[in-house]
């Protein structure tokens, strides 16, 4: 039993923490900003999060995640919302505005480039959706590893598909998307046609009939860190991969891992803002800030993704040792950017269907 | 005593053990409560998602009720007023941006049928009135054929067992009838018995390593027994995510266990050891033997030597002594053993996803995939009823025929 001195000092802490509790939360109001951690979520903490945390004098929490909408259809179904704003891939921005898990962000108050560019010409196409605008654009490629490949390495996307020519086991993420259209592009499609082909049942069955030849020597994986630990395991000879880890892995652990252009598929990542959140007008602006050509052009000093606007392009300094590594640096190879449309149209047959076909 | 007297006493002593009754229930309200809101909310929820979905009735409310008052067959296309019916529905959607959600549903069950409804939706508000037939028919040549009108008819009614009818690779077609799903869809079921073949594989591997280890434990000296425990106990303290990533180490291509058989010269070429069926089975073994060394070896503990040496100078050999003396004394550990490795097995989800193929990949996987990419929550709900439904007849079929009195964990 409590006696009646530590019944009042019980009183008297909890009235203590009440009162401090509200107090803390009004004094600065806090963004949740959840993105896919590591260099990049590094890449915009650095020239998103902290720029815009000093100039609205806010806290600006940042959080990862694996990209699903699974986590944030919970929040908003629960109508318990915690992460404000979210960096998405475009089939997943389309998919969760049309599932009304996105609020609207209006295109036309996006600030002009700080070359004087309207928005609406300053991104480029694609770039800008009803319910997310891009930060960067990023590329699926296939990398090996110069060490153990040496001379005889892969040129072009067909080689990834050559088991005569590179026996040996492939690393290629888990997912429909990227693996379909390069099983197109390697079957000698134009990268401008794929999607086109790809609509149709045939070309459907032709991407797959593409991927069931290399079927037996897939190794698949699912988070960005994998393919990197796969070339240096020498578990696979050559892997998808996403762009900035070969270059990340090169910086910092002293690899010797090379990129084969040919085929890159670039995909933009996006900011959008979840729906009911608590902080709605202040993640617009977040939108806003983060986007603008500023921002855009420090970020690439962190990861060497290509900056949505062409303004923040011009901006990169030729010292920036990311500079050569941009998908958009010219490189030679053929090369496309990702249909979010056709992606919501055909997201949930072809996920099905690639399920179905990993599993046999 | 008077009768009196008597009642009265007896209304005393109810009303003192009411009371404490009531101490005892207020002890066990945390737990009770816990329990609700922490296991039997979410199980009921999940019970709940894979028969119940409003999407369609609560999205096409007047289409629905125009196709009932139309009464055709699912081989006819139905009349005008219910493609105005549509029209109305289209809008409302649009309005209240349900198309997404609408169309999504719509395409589950018949492939495709999103975009053909997106393509109407996108735009319906450019048409003020009637008649709807020719502007459905000119967005796409499919809604005047009966399959999509059959196919909403499937959907209308809240509550439905199309999940569960997918989830074991059936469905229900466009004219009514149930099928089985085509060749290239049907999954389901072969990825269950994969998940029990897996779970059978890994228990009776756990039993084969575990009894030796409990036997030899059970056998030594109190202080070396208690060291050597600890040797079980550690692993059994790490992280899962730990022990699993260290078997990827060990197992690879260039990893421990092939540089060591090629140093030795035993083998010239690396043995496929991961990302196949051998590696999920030797690590989910690892992972899971001290389940079954634990309820063993506390059991063993308790047997009497006495019992082994009576058989013995009866006249048995050791290894009659240990079939029919010793081992059936074991039976309440090994079933105890095989259970718990049996029924944690059967949920394994991330040993699988690091250590497996895509051949490779148990029902959880489905179940995630479910929630997460197609956002087909109806479906990962009634997978995982079945998954739960399946695990509640092996414990029963268990206790029939072994009986769960039988369990002992210590």
């Amino acid at each position: 039993m409590f006696t009646k001195f530590q019944l009042s000092a019980v009183a008297v802490a909890s009235a203590a923490v009440l009162s401090v509790l509200p107090a803390t939360s009004s004094a600065q109001q806090t963004l949740t900003v959840t993105s896919w951690g590591g260099a990049y979520t590094v890449s915009q903490v650095e020239s998103m999060h902290k720029p815009f945390a000093a100039l609205k004098k806010i806290n600006v929490v940042s959080q990862d995640y694996n990209g699903d909408l699974a986590e944030i259809a919970a929040q908003v179904k629960t109508g318990n919302v915690k992460w404000d704003l979210v960096d998405v891939e475009p089939a997943e921005a389309m998919k969760g505005c049309e599932e009304g898990l996105f609020e609207k962000i209006d295109a036309s108050k996006l600030p002009a480039g700080a070359d004087g560019t309207p928005a609406s010409k300053d991104f480029g196409p694609g770039l800008v959706l009803p319910c997310a605008v891009a930060n960067i654009t990023y590329a699926n490629v296939v990398a090996y590893d110069k060490a153990k490949l040496g001379a005889n390495a892969p040129k072009t996307l067909n080689d990834f598909f050559d088991l005569a020519k590179f026996p040996g086991k492939r690393g290629m993420r888990s997912n429909p998307s990227v693996n379909l259209e390069w099983a197109l592009i390697a079957d000698g499609v134009a990268p401008a046609d794929v999607y086109k082909v790809l609509g149709t049942p045939a070309g459907v069955d032709r991407a797959f009939k593409k991927l069931d030849t290399i079927k037996s020597s897939i190794v698949w994986w699912k988070a960005g860190a994998q393919p990197p630990q796969l070339l240096a395991s020498g578990e696979v000879v050559m892997s998808s991969v996403y762009h900035g880890r070969v270059v990340d892995a090169n910086q910092k652990d002293k690899k010797d891992f090379a990129i084969v252009w040919d085929g890159q598929i670039q995909v933009p990542d996006m900011w959008a803002i979840v729906k009911g959140g608590k902080n709605v007008e202040l993640a617009q602006e977040f939108v806003r800030f983060a986007t603008s050509t500023q921002p855009l052009a420090d970020q690439s000093k962190y990861i060497p993704y290509a900056p949505a606007r062409t303004s923040s392009v011009a901006k990169i300094p030729a010292s920036n040792p990311n500079k050569a590594w941009l998908p958009n640096a010219g490189h030679a190879g053929r090369s496309m950017l990702t249909d979010a449309k056709f992606w919501t149209d055909n997201g949930d047959d072809l996920n099905k269907r690639f399920s179905a076909w990993m599993a046999k | 005593m008077d009768k009196g007297e008597q009642n009265d006493l007896i209304r005393r002593l109810r009303k003192a053990e009411w009371r404490g009754r009531l101490r005892a229930y207020a002890l066990i309200a945390p737990l009770f409560v816990f329990v609700a809101l922490s296991f039997l909310m979410p199980l009921g929820s999940v019970l709940l998602n894979s028969v119940y979905d409003p999407v369609v009735p609560e999205g096409l409310p007047r289409t629905i009720k125009a196709l009932s008052e139309w009464n055709g067959t699912r081989d006819q296309v139905p009349p005008e007023p219910v493609f105005a019916a549509l029209a109305e529905d289209m809008k409302e959607a649009v309005r209240k941006e349900r198309s997404g959600p609408i169309s999504g549903r719509l395409n589950i069950e018949q492939t495709g049928l999103k975009s053909i409804y997106m393509k109407a939706s996108r735009r319906v508000n450019a048409q003020e009135a009637g008649p709807w037939m020719p502007f459905f028919e000119a967005a796409d040549p499919a809604w005047t054929k009966p399959a999509i009108w059959g196919t909403i008819r499937n959907l209308e009614s809240k509550s439905h067992s199309l999940f569960f009818l997918s989830a074991i690779d059936m469905e229900r077609k466009s004219d009514g009838k149930v099928m089985q799903q085509s060749d290239e869809q049907r999954i389901h079921v072969a990825i269950y018995l994969r998940t029990l073949g897996v779970a059978l594989t890994v228990t009776l591997a756990c039993l084969a390593l575990g009894f030796p280890i409990a036997y030899l434990l059970a056998h030594l000296r109190d202080k070396t027994a208690n060291l050597l425990l600890i040797l079980v106990l550690l692993p059994f303290w790490t992280s899962l995510l730990v022990r699993t990533t260290a078997w990827v180490v060990v197992l690879q291509k260039e990893g421990v266990v092939n540089s060591f058989l090629q140093g030795l010269g035993l083998i010239s070429e690396p043995l496929p050891l991961i990302f196949n069926r051998f590696g999920v089975v030797v690590a989910m073994t690892h992972i899971l033997l001290p389940f079954t060394i634990l309820p063993l070896y506390s059991v063993m503990r308790q047997i009497p030597a006495s019992y082994v040496r009576a058989a013995r100078s009866l006249g048995a050999s050791p290894s009659l002594a240990f079939w029919r003396v010793y081992l059936p004394q074991c039976v309440p550990g090994l079933s105890a053993g095989a259970l718990l490795v049996f029924i944690l097995a059967l949920g394994y989800y991330i040993t699988p996803a690091l250590v497996g193929g895509a051949t490779d990949q148990l029902i959880s996987h489905f179940i995630a995939d479910n929630i997460g990419r197609s956002l087909n929550w109806g479906l990962a709900s009634a997978l995982s009823s079945i998954l739960l439904v399946a695990v509640l007849i092996l414990y029963w079929a268990y206790d029939r025929v072994a009986g769960v009195s039988n369990v002992r964990l210590g």
